[in-house]
């Protein structure tokens, strides 16, 4: 591939970013270890979706009950 | 079945706990990425003007801390995402697509900017034209700011829902008005109020840290010239907050009177009310505003409040005890008491009842137009139908009375404080600073400096309490009160995820600030 193509310049932008990256490192790891949290741990076992988990596909009833049930007769 | 009875008690405050929390660390990285993101922007056109490389190494010092900042608050927010589906699963139904729709503009837009933008800003220096590397500067800065727009636009339906209809089919809210939605006259102004606070973040950051360098006696040209640009980036900040404040509280007396009222401690409203500067208010205990005539020791700015809310120096003022009996307004409609209000909830609950349980029966929606017309006719006072006390429709006043009280506070400190920077770094007037010169002033003047850093963060968590304690007991006003829209789920549950997210903020947090510190005592890298 040419050089001075766009898009070898626009890889070559990203590889040489993330290859020479200092402070940058340290960021990155933190930032995957958050993520790795969130979506690994606290999303999967502490946020499950609670209408998908007691009501699939049947959500709209589910809500309707609790929205009258919780009115005051 | 559910009853409201069988929710666990515990399970609403600890969901707002819960959600207070994320949503005030989510706050802390937010106006700091806004703000510097301008600081970088000038730092770098400074740059592309003069060619000189001590400008390209000032904006690549700021980028670097806009950088660790912004690597922190990555991600902050999808937590808040996550407790909706969670905890408050009645909720995120009911508002339905109103939500969906800016939320995922939102993450596009961000994706698609940050992705390509803050690459090019990080890794484009030499790579790419002076002009290409700053548009993207600016572009990153845009971008993070057009993301909170549509936070903004998804915050202030809530507060003042608009575009929208409901289904009792599907059980929620259907837009029918993008344009209504997303150019809500409350979404403008809250966006701009945000944007401009969160300027003075950045701002007061900048000057603190140009402080300590010169506290330091290190870096001192650095310091020097983005204390000017700092300080004058606050300057102009402070005094937009402070107009569009201005502007928020006039929504707020127009469609969220009684937050405003709770923010003024104002019990009993009428023509010619002044602005209260100070009044004792307990901090810890709900006041007697059924009884009180006013909160004690009051000093107020006559006429200030009836001027700010109507412009007109006469103009009526509702206080609480007025939003709870009911009242005449001044052009003769009347706006009704909450028990009316209850009985026009509890109308459009008995409605839905009837309509859902008539369709399960196979009954055409062509016969139920009378089941409909009163919901869609007493659907904005919906959420009243749950409301048992009258009380519980007022929010906890002293919360909003000192945060609104801390906010404007320090927002004025601000303006005199920039103003003072600014005479100082520019020597004005001369005959004030001949024997002064703000790179060797007494040490406590630069600890001041720094000391203004955590009081603007303070200023601006404040604004948010005030925001959001003042809508109470509110999800979406007037329609989803707290215990109705939260799930139910057992408290134990969310006060382990609680603690789990306190961990895990303050270890965050922690590693931030010293990342931050580290950068900061390192300081700039200069060019050859
Ligand atoms: C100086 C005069 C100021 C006035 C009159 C003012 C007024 C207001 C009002 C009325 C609200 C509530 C808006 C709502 O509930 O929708 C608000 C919210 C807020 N304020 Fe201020 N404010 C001022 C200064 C500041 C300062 C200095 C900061 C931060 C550095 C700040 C940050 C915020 C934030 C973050 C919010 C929540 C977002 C929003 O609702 O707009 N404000 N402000």
């Amino acid at each position: 591939m040419r050089k001075d193509s766009f898009i070898y310049r626009f890889f070559n932008l990203y590889y040489e970013g993330f290859r020479d990256m200092k402070l940058g490192r340290t960021l990155w790891t933190i930032i995957l270890i958050k993520l790795f949290i969130m979506f690994a741990i606290l999303k999967v076992f502490f946020f499950p979706n609670f209408l998908k988990e007691h009501a699939p596909g049947n959500e709209s009833s589910y809500v309707a009950t609790e929205l009258i049930d919780r009115a005051e007769p | 079945m559910t009853n409201l009875l069988l929710i666990d008690a515990g399970t609403i405050e600890w969901s707002r706990a819960q959600f207070a929390l994320t949503a005030i660390y989510h706050w802390l990285f937010v106006p700091l990425t806004l703000g510097l993101a301008v600081i970088m922007g000038i730092m770098e056109t400074c740059y592309y003007r003069t060619k000189d490389t001590f400008w390209k190494d000032a904006a690549k010092f700021w980028q670097k801390l806009f950088g660790i900042n912004f690597a922190m608050g990555i991600a902050t927010g999808i937590i808040l995402e996550f407790e909706f589906g969670t905890n408050w699963s009645n909720y995120s139904w009911f508002v339905g697509d109103i939500f969906g729709a800016p939320l995922a503009v939102e993450g596009i837009v961000a994706f698609f900017m940050e992705s390509t933008f803050v690459a090019v800003m990080y890794f484009g220096w030499n790579k790419v034209s002076r002009g290409f590397h700053l548009a993207s500067t600016w572009l990153t800065g845009l971008g993070a700011t057009i993301s909170a727009w549509w936070i903004l636009v998804a915050n202030a339906w809530m507060q003042y829902p608009v575009g929208c209809e409901f289904n009792p089919d599907t059980m929620r809210h259907e837009m029918v008005s993008f344009s209504e939605v997303a150019l809500s006259p409350f979404a403008i102004s809250k966006f701009c109020h945000t944007v401009t606070s969160a300027w003075i973040v950045g701002a007061v950051f900048c000057v603190g840290v140009c402080c300590w360098y010169l506290m330091k006696k290190r870096d001192t040209r650095l310091a020097l010239e983005s204390l000017k640009i700092g300080a004058i980036v606050g300057l102009v900040a402070s005094l937009l907050a402070a107009a569009t404040g201005h502007k928020s509280a006039q929504d707020v007396a127009e469609v969220q009177p009684m937050k405003l009222a709770a923010m003024e401690a104002l019990y009993n409203g009428g023509t010619d009310v002044g602005l209260t500067a100070v009044a004792w208010v307990n901090p810890f205990s709900q006041p007697d505003y059924a009884n009180d005539e006013s909160a004690p020791l009051k000093i107020e700015m006559p006429y200030a409040l009836s001027f700010m809310a109507t412009n007109d120096i006469h103009g009526y003022v509702p206080g609480i005890n007025d939003l709870l009996n009911g009242y005449t307004k001044p052009d003769g409609t009347r706006e009704p008491s909450i028990d009316e209000k209850i009985e026009r909830g509890k109308k459009a609950i008995v409605a839905l009842a009837d309509y859902r349980k008539a369709r399960q029966e196979g009954v055409p929606v062509d016969s139920l137009g009378a089941q409909l017309a009163t919901i869609n006719e007493n659907m904005k006072y919906f959420g009243y139908g749950y409301i048992k006390d009258k009380d519980q429709v007022v929010p906890y006043i002293p919360i909003n009375f000192w945060a609104f009280r801390i906010m404007v506070g320090i927002g004025c400190l601000l303006i005199l404080f920039f103003a003072i920077v600014i005479a100082g770094a520019y020597k004005w007037p001369a005959k004030l600073w001949q024997k002064r010169d703000i790179t060797s002033l007494p040490h406590w003047h630069y600890w001041v400096a720094i000391a203004l850093i955590p009081l603007a963060y303070i200023a601006s968590e404040s604004g948010w309490l005030v925001a959001e304690f003042g809508r109470q007991p509110w999800t979406i006003q007037d329609m989803l009160p707290t215990w109705v829209a939260v799930s139910d789920l057992h408290s134990s549950s969310v006060i382990i995820t609680f603690f789990l997210f306190l961990i895990l903020f303050t270890t965050m947090l922690a590693v931030e600030i010293n990342i931050l510190i580290k950068q900061i005592k390192k300081g700039p890298d200069y060019s050859a």
